[in-house]
């Protein structure tokens, strides 16, 4: 039965000075979280273009976590609030195009919640795998998109 | 020696493309007297057996307007493809599926629920669709088949040009034929013809100032001053994520950009850079304001990708949320 559990592909865009270093905490305290998100360091999560939630989505990730500093903690002021309003709206489309806007999480962790990091990533996994494979209809050729998931994996 | 031959054809569209290439006015008969015209069924009387009959790669230039949306589209694309040495995606539908495209929200069953059965104004007490093959006593009709999705003209065959708008506007396209007709040479295959290579805001000539923003109006809801910024005023406005070329033509107008022009260069998705500008001028930083504000914004997706839902990264509605 374990073995034929769906494990979810999560693409995970981590801020590189709260998020990520609150990974970074988890994986040195020896933290358990589960092995499904790909990390992506970006320098904030007001980086994060939703264009690039859309295409992790096209190139086979069934969910995709936005981790920033908390609200006020932002390294450049208000990035996290920006990444907070597109994503909300992004949430909106996602429903729009018939896709679950769970499949999009954003939160906050800081450098020292290496727990917090272990929590989320738990629960997001469990979220989506809950809501199983998402099978995205795209104007790519199969081909196409097979070939970017085998890129995709390639580069893990 | 002979003219170059010149193929013009409409898919799924409006016919709004054809009168942008008749509005060139009088230079129309400059392009006829330098181009042998072998297909233009809007304008001309052609079969398509006609062009069956002509030889592989014949037709030096084929200007192809439409979206793919059925099957007589898409026969009509690979015929042309295969008899044509430059093909171009002429126009919103044939670059980015544009309105046709906005069909791409609902499902074909949807589609023909509303149009066959639930619309006011439809009777049809015995519920009858039409089929793509029918029997009648004179023998069998058929029609084109009705598709799932909406698709863009480059989503179905290799695509030299594209030529953006909704309509391309006059003056580009008179630019395009006269540079092929002076004999210049075409940019590399895949590029953009006929606009610019910035975004509307760029032929915008409004003052811009800080945006910060707690309120959306619909165009009718406000009467928007003529020199300020339009997304300043609240107006959701196009222009960050949208192509250059028309020379601002809707704002001018004092109508908000509605980004038919599509994609700006190097944007990957037209809908969700809106996303992104709009994100940015909101003025709130509390979860339930933010919601609060963008539900002002009515139907974020039809209006972020009005000309652009097939050429997006999601394409169309998907099954997982009905």
């Amino acid at each position: 039965m374990e073995q034929t559990r769906f494990e979810p592909r999560i693409v995970g865009f981590l801020c590189n000075w709260c998020s990520y270093t609150g990974a970074d905490l988890a994986g040195t305290s020896r933290i358990k979280s589960p092995p499904n998100i790909r990390s992506i360091r970006v320098m904030c999560s007001g980086r994060v273009d939703p264009s690039f939630v859309l295409r992790a989505l096209q190139l086979g990730a069934d969910g995709v976590l936005i981790m920033g500093c908390h609200p006020g903690d932002c390294h450049y002021q208000e990035g996290n609030f920006k990444a907070l309003r597109r994503m909300l709206l992004l949430k909106r489309i996602l429903q729009q195009f018939g896709v679950s806007e769970r499949r999009l999480r954003l939160d906050w962790v800081s450098a020292a919640e290496g727990d917090k990091f272990a929590q989320v990533c738990t629960e997001f996994t469990e979220e989506v795998r809950a809501l199983g494979p998402l099978h995205l209809e795209t104007s790519l050729l199969p081909q196409a998109q097979e070939a970017g998931l085998e890129a995709q994996e390639a580069a893990l | 020696m002979s003219k170059p031959k010149l193929a013009l054809y409409w898919a799924a569209s409006c016919g709004g493309c054809e009168i942008a290439v008749l509005d060139v006015e009088e230079k129309i008969l400059d392009v006829a007297g330098f181009f042998d015209i072998v297909f233009w069924p809007c304008a001309m009387d052609f079969k398509y057996k006609d062009v069956e009959a002509m030889a592989d790669g014949s037709i030096d230039l084929c200007l192809f307007n439409g979206a793919i949306r059925n099957s007589e589209n898409e026969a009509l694309a690979h015929l042309l493809r295969k008899k044509s040495k430059v093909l171009a995606a002429f126009g919103s539908c044939a670059m980015d599926g544009c309105i046709p495209g906005l069909a791409n929200l609902s499902t074909r069953e949807e589609i023909f629920q509303t149009v066959y059965h639930q619309t006011p104004s439809t009777l049809n007490p015995e519920a009858i669709r039409p089929l793509p093959r029918v029997a009648v006593p004179e023998g069998e009709l058929d029609i084109p088949t009705f598709y799932e999705s909406v698709r863009t003209l480059g989503q179905v065959i290799p695509v030299d040009y594209f030529i953006p708008g909704c309509p391309p506007q006059p003056p580009q396209i008179l630019a395009v034929l006269s540079a092929i007709m002076q004999g210049a040479q075409l940019p590399p295959a895949g590029s953009v013809l006929g606009a610019g290579e910035k975004t509307c805001c760029e032929e915008c000539g409004r003052t811009r100032n800080e945006k910060r923003l707690k309120r959306f109006y619909r165009p009718w809801e406000i009467e928007p001053k003529v020199d300020e910024c339009l997304l300043d005023q609240g107006i959701v406005c196009m222009g960050p994520a949208t192509r250059s070329g028309c020379g601002a033509l809707c704002v001018k107008a004092n109508m908000p950009c509605r980004g038919c022009y599509g994609a700006a260069p190097n944007v990957a998705d037209q809908g969700v850079k809106m996303v992104s500008a709009i994100a940015s001028v909101i003025d709130a930083q509390d979860p339930a304001e933010i919601n609060s504000i963008l539900d002002q914004i009515a139907d974020p997706a039809g209006t972020f990708y009005r000309f652009s839902l097939p050429s997006s990264i999601l394409y169309r509605k998907q099954a997982e949320v009905v």
